[in-house]
């Protein structure tokens, strides 16, 4: 076995361990740093595939950014895991049958997988020789696939707006900071400076 | 050559660009107060761009084949957008004086409206996808607008827990395909896949098929449908009854036949039974309806299995009498919505089917257009309604399904008797405490307008029939 392979089988069944306790750990903080795992490992299969950037990408941004972010949430919700748990563990059986018949299906399916004709050579290198895989992708997005990174983006933005159209309240009762207000202080208005006698007061 | 490519895109782009600079307008002048303008504005922007694409003609792509500009596209694209600027127009009274209107939703709807342009439009399992979920976000966002209301909420939260679920299938399936053939172009997707499909794209097919089937809501992916109908405010409600159906319609469409036609046997027997059981669910389950909204969902689930119907057909004949069908579905759910919004009692709108006793007393000329309405909805001859069936059902039977066609016969007459209730309570039920009498005059517009046009256009149909046949050419090819 090379090295290849080893680490290839390392990195998958860590992905595989990974997702499995995500779902079944008690502890959703538990949960989350499962995950972590299970996208850590993700990067290492791209590293193996050679596609370095989209490892990067993921552990800057999934375990970075978005793993911090569910975990923040996980804590600061107060959110009753067990008693979802016990939910859940009332469809299990019937959860349970219905994942093994699909794992069978899928086993067909995969074990009698057959490529049509010119698939491998359409699919192409993951990079072309001679190409960095950071330009390449590079190349790719705003060149090839513009439309869809410009759609993407557009994907984005009905999401912001819609964070914003659902959730936020303009409330009357707060005191809110007026910066300008602020700045155009004029300390002659706002204080008077007396010299007060010693012994005597005001 | 991305100049070329951007031009072919021009409505598009035209929309996203107005659809930001509209919101940021908005934002920094009289926000919630400008809704009423941008609602006419995107109406007028949305009927202006729905004739400038009708006025092109041929086929041609932009970005390597990632996007299609054909006669088919054309044809979604104008009814989608003609009837999304008749829901617009129609919501803006309901929502106002309900304090529901926001400026952002009429950008929502025209960023929706852009995603259901590029689905119909897609050439490209990606392109597909990021259509689908620009679309299907904005949708989500508009279901929940109304957010001091539990049913909303949940409308929205509903919509979007089970819509990710069905990407998230469509997604998978997409995988499988791409594996493959190995590219996820459907140009690409139709040479590899060709005659006898092997099981992994059997399955990719089936995931695929299955998410779409979601998104118009046909059996056994359905059951979102009443829920969200019920509780999403009811210009909302509207609009999901018509735009979006037409665009999933044609998404559908296009994908089987320009990424799946060589394989046509496999996906028909697919779509036939989503069909069968579309159309009798509709038909079975809204019986038992009271709220009109929930009825109305039941009656779009059957009309998306008629739909179908000509889809599986498998012949241009088939996909012509689809897009005649939608264009019909899609006028008719416009007048009967407008009827609904007008239902109200003491300002509160009502939904209630016996909320209608005695209605044609108090509103003559509604209480007809209605009766003209539901008769067409239920497909009873001479109106137009009538006519869609039929064409759907020659194709069924032409293209060798006539246990199909039959199917849709015994549905249609089963369903007949739920439109029905509604025209005995208006005319015979009860005298109980009457609805208040409807103001808008939009909404008579639409109501009366789309009731002519459920009688008028059975003698020329407008010309549709030989607009959908070019448009059935130019996606069979």
């Amino acid at each position: 076995m090379t090295v290849f392979a080893l680490a290839f089988y390392l990195f998958a069944t860590c992905v595989i361990v990974g997702g499995l306790f995500t779902v079944i750990s008690r502890n959703p903080v538990h949960s989350v740093l499962w995950l972590i795992l299970s996208f850590l490992s993700a990067a290492g299969l791209f590293v193996l595939l050679g596609a370095e950037f989209v490892a990067m990408l993921l552990i800057i941004v999934y375990v970075g950014a978005v793993a911090v972010l569910f975990l923040f949430v996980v804590m600061m919700l107060d959110v009753d895991f067990a008693e979802l748990k016990a939910e859940m563990a009332r469809y299990m059986p019937l959860a349970l049958l219905i994942g093994v018949v699909l794992l069978m299906q899928f086993a067909l399916a995969y074990g009698a997988w057959d490529f049509a004709e010119g698939a491998e050579a359409a699919r192409g290198a993951v990079t072309p020789d001679g190409v960095e895989n950071t330009a390449a992708l590079g190349l790719l997005i705003y060149d090839k696939y513009f439309l869809l990174f410009q759609l993407s983006g557009l994907i984005l933005l009905v999401a912001m707006v819609g964070a914003i159209a659902l959730t936020l309240r303009h409330r009357q009762d707060v005191k809110r900071q007026n910066v300008l207000a602020q700045m155009y202080r004029d300390p002659a208005k706002a204080m008077e400076l007396r010299d007060v006698k010693p012994g005597q007061g005001l | 050559m991305i100049q070329a490519d951007l031009n072919i895109l021009l409505p598009e782009i035209v929309l996203a660009v107005y659809a930001m600079l509209g919101l940021l307008g908005a934002v920094y002048t009289g926000k919630d107060r400008m809704a009423g303008m941008l609602v006419w504005l995107t109406a007028g922007l949305f009927v202006a761009l729905a004739f400038y694409i009708a006025s092109a003609t041929g086929t041609r792509t932009a970005f390597g084949g990632m996007f299609i500009d054909d006669g088919f596209a054309r044809f979604a694209k104008v009814t989608i957008l003609l009837s999304a600027a008749a829901v617009l127009v129609m919501s803006q009274d309901y929502m106002a004086r309900r304090n529901l209107l926001k400026f952002e939703y009429p950008m929502l709807v025209t960023l929706a409206a852009v995603g259901m342009m590029v689905m119909v439009s897609a050439g490209d399992l990606m392109a597909l996808y990021m259509g689908l979920e620009l679309q299907s976000l904005a949708l989500y966002v508009i279901a929940a607008l109304r957010r001091d209301s539990v049913k909303s909420t949940e409308a929205g939260l509903k919509y979007f827990v089970l819509g990710a679920l069905s990407s998230g299938l469509l997604l998978y399936g997409a995988s499988l395909v791409y594996g493959f053939a190995g590219t996820t172009s459907f140009a690409g997707i139709i040479t590899a896949a060709e005659g006898h499909a092997p099981l992994g794209l059997l399955l990719g097919l089936v995931f695929v098929i299955s998410g779409m089937a979601f998104k118009i809501s046909a059996v056994p992916f359905h059951m979102w449908t009443p829920d969200v109908y019920e509780g999403a405010p009811t210009p909302v409600t509207a609009f999901f009854a018509t735009a979006p159906k037409m665009a999933a319609m044609g998404l559908f469409a296009r994908v089987v036949y320009d990424a799946f036609g060589g394989i046509m046997s496999d996906w028909q027997q697919i779509v036939a039974l989503l069909s069968v059981l579309s159309m009798f669910l509709g038909a079975v389950a809204a019986i038992g309806q009271r709220d009109i909204k929930r009825l109305m969902a039941y009656s779009s689930i059957a009309h998306m299995g008629y739909a179908l119907m000509g889809l599986a057909a498998g012949t241009e004949l088939g996909v012509q009498s689809m897009l005649i069908y939608m264009a019909i579905y899609v006028t008719m759910n416009v007048g009967t919505f407008a009827f609904i919004l007008s239902m109200s009692r003491d300002g509160q709108p009502v939904t209630d089917i016996q909320g209608l006793n005695m209605y044609a007393r108090a509103n003559p000329v509604r209480a007809l257009s209605m009766l003209v309405l539901l008769f067409s909805l239920a497909g009873v001859p001479p109106f137009l309604g009538f006519f869609g069936k039929f064409y759907v059902l020659r194709a069924a039977y032409e293209g060798g399904l006539a246990w199909l066609a039959i199917a849709g016969v015994v549905a249609s007459v089963i369903g007949a008797y739920y439109y029905l209730r509604i025209v005995f309570f208006m005319y015979f039920g009860e005298e109980r405490e009457p609805l208040d009498r409807p103001q808008s005059p939009v909404l008579w517009g639409f109501l009366v307008a789309s009731a002519g046009v459920m009688t008028v256009g059975i003698v020329f149909l407008f010309g549709i029939e030989n607009v959908a046949q070019a448009a059935a050419l130019s996606l069979i090819k």
